[in-house]
């Protein structure tokens, strides 16, 4: 009955639908899409740091919150680049186990028999690399000591690059080449996959040391020394112990900065989790707001109900309904009205999130908590609403109400 | 003599018009008996329509006694007097009154919503008292799709369906030509003849004959209450 009476006031229905649809829509597309920019902001900087359990030491920070200025930046780039020497000095003199890896990367384009592959990441770095990564090989082997130490011209390849050079020929042996220089192919890293439509096989990687090495960084210096400790327990003594070395080394006093940057995963994301947080402080906000429009013009329509339902209250009283049985069919009208417009308003959500997942690098993790919420919340706003006018309603002589025209 | 069913003495009611007091009813007094079969006749404005909405629980006097059934109605809470509607009362008026988007069925019924009859014994019951109504073909229409004379019909079935103490009916054959308020007479006349009480008002004297007793009202008073000729011999 309550879905025939709306059904028969489908524009008005439809205009108080609106309000809390949008509400909803809003609460889901929005969490949705937070929550798949943290998904992925996350996966993309630690998978950037090297897992949550390492630590890179930098000449400047790799991920910065935008609000760097320029003299920030050019403080920045005057500061001592990470040498090999700084490396080796941290490597003697570190107490907590760790495992080190010089690293260093740019954009290059590959060659094999004629066969171009262009923008992928050359990565030169030496054989602990592999572990700190936690890669698996699809076929090879990797890189050893002896190769990095002689900086023989080797070369693993991920798994998109192998794949688009050699089209179904097997790699291992063959000899790419790198702006001329010949690499011999001794691996293929397994596929990582897509992280969010973006493949994460685009790179090769070589000792630090081969030939070309300068292709990605001024001889003798690196973008990170990439440290992980081996016990996980003890990264923060490794942070300190990193820190204070490099000071001492750099003879800063005590009063000086730190003129270069040890980033941590949960460092990088810091910066992430400023902006989600403010993000989720306002939405509960933009939602309640939206949710308490939606709710008001559910409120006047159901006045308006009211009111023009007069007669129709009149002949219900008058053959025997009582005043909780004219409240209920309000607020379960109401209820229907806003149960509806919840339910438009997910798919609207879902529509929305999945409209975003499609257009950008960001996944749309739908929360199953934001549907929960959308869920109660227009049930709530709509039996709310729907009361005032109810209570209203309910009270009206039969003989009053039946005179109404 | 049968039971009183209905018994009001001093029945008073007045309406406040901004300052100026209208007594619409200046102190009524009646009995009716069950079974009986009344007319009430009277000048427009002498309280007829008053009367009958007190009578029918819809309205509440200022001043005076309702006895329904031995019960005094005037001291019922709001709840209890939707139920006396509900149970005891079935009220038919000359506007109809029905819901305008249910069908014929889904009216009828609905004094039985209200009685808390489950849905099954609501359709049959509703379908019964259509067909003694004579609509027991047209159940599936709308209002707008019935005629004047129907639609009246179905608010008889409406009204009778939860079998009340009382059949009460404010000018039921106001809107109607006169073939149509015949037939609707025919149905009143067989439902007396089965033992309903029928209270009713009308304008016209024919449409009176048809009750065994007319109470004229003038002024918010009886001016007579005397039995029909017909029905008396
Ligand atoms: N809601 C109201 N507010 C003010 N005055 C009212 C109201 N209802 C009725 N009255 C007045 O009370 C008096 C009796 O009205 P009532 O409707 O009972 O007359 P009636 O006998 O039914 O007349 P009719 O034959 O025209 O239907 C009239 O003077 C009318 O104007
Ligand atoms: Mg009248």
């Amino acid at each position: 009955m309550a879905l025939q009476t709306i059904w028969a006031q489908k524009l008005k229905s439809f205009f108080s639908l609106i309000g809390v649809l949008i509400g909803v829509t809003f609460l889901i597309a929005v969490v949705s899409i937070v929550q798949g920019m943290n998904v992925y902001v996350e996966s993309a900087v630690t998978d950037e740091v090297g897992g949550v359990n390492s630590f890179q030491l930098r000449q400047r920070p790799n991920f910065t919150g935008g609000d760097v200025d320029e003299a920030q930046w050019r403080s920045w780039f005057r500061r001592p680049r990470i040498s090999y020497e700084d490396s080796e000095y941290l490597r003697e003199r570190m107490t907590v186990p760790a495992t080190f890896a010089n690293y260093c990367a740019d954009r290059v384009t590959l060659e094999y028999d004629g066969r171009r592959a262009s923008d992928i990441e050359l990565r030169g770095t030496e054989e602990s690399y592999f572990d700190l990564k936690a890669y698996e090989l699809d076929a090879g082997r990797v890189f050893v000591r002896q190769e990095v130490r002689t900086g023989s011209p080797v070369v693993l390849l991920g798994f998109e690059v192998a794949s688009r050079l050699f089209e179904g020929e097997d790699p291992l042996g063959k000899s790419v080449k790198i702006a001329g220089i010949p690499y011999r192919v001794i691996g293929v890293v397994e596929s990582q996959g897509t992280l969010f439509g973006m493949s994460q096989d685009k790179f090769a990687i070589m000792p630090y040391s081969a030939p070309g090495r300068r292709l990605i960084c001024p001889l003798n210096v690196m973008d990170e020394l990439m440290i992980r400790p081996d016990n996980p327990q003890q990264l923060d003594a490794a942070v300190g112990e990193v820190e204070a070395l490099m000071r001492a080394r750099r003879q800063l006093k005590p009063d000086e900065a730190n003129n270069f940057t040890i980033e941590t995963a949960d460092e990088a994301l810091e910066f992430w989790d400023k902006i989600s947080t403010v993000l989720f402080t306002a939405l509960p906000l933009l939602v309640g707001i939206s949710l308490v429009v939606g709710g008001i013009v559910i409120m006047n329509i159901m006045l308006m109900a009211v009111s023009e339902r007069t007669r129709e209250i009149g002949i219900r009283k008058a053959i025997g309904a009582k005043r909780g049985d004219i409240l209920s069919q309000f607020v379960v009208e109401a209820a229907t009205l806003s149960v509806t417009g919840a339910g438009i308003g997910i798919l609207a959500g879902l529509g929305l999130a999945f409209v975003v997942k499609a257009l950008t690098p960001f996944p749309a993790a739908v929360a199953p908590w934001s549907i929960g919420l959308g869920v109660t919340l227009g049930i709530l706003v709509g039996v709310v609403a729907g009361v005032y006018p109810a209570i209203r309603a309910s009270r009206l002589d039969p003989i009053t109400a039946l005179r109404a025209e | 003599m049968q039971p009183d069913i209905i018994r009001i003495e001093g029945l008073e009611r007045r309406y406040d018009m901004g300052g100026e007091i209208i007594h619409a009813l200046r102190g009524v007094s009646l009995t009716i008996s069950r079974n009986e079969y009344v007319a009430i006749m009277g000048p427009s404005g002498s309280g007829k329509s008053t009367m009958m909405n007190v009578l029918g629980c819809l309205d509440t006097p200022d001043a005076g006694s309702y006895w329904l059934n031995g019960q005094e109605v005037s001291q019922l809470t709001d709840d209890a007097l939707a139920r006396v509607r509900n149970k005891e009362i079935g009220f038919v008026f000359q506007t109809f009154n029905l819901l305008p988007r249910a069908s014929a069925l889904h009216n009828v019924e609905l004094p039985l919503v209200y009685a808390g009859v489950s849905a099954s014994g609501r359709s049959e019951r509703a379908r019964q008292a259509l067909d003694r109504v004579g609509l027991g073909d047209r159940m599936h229409h709308r209002p707008n799709e019935l005629s004047g004379g129907q639609r009246q019909r179905v608010a008889i079935a409406r009204a009778l369906v939860n079998d009340p103490s009382i059949l009460l009916a404010d000018e039921p054959t106001g809107n109607l030509d006169s073939n149509t308020s015949e037939e609707i007479m025919a149905v009143f006349a067989e439902l007396h003849r089965l033992g309903q009480t029928v209270i009713m008002v009308t304008h016209e004297p024919d449409i009176a004959e048809h009750a065994e007793r007319v109470v004229t009202l003038r002024d918010g008073r009886v001016e007579s209450d005397r039995l029909n000729q017909e029905s008396a011999a």
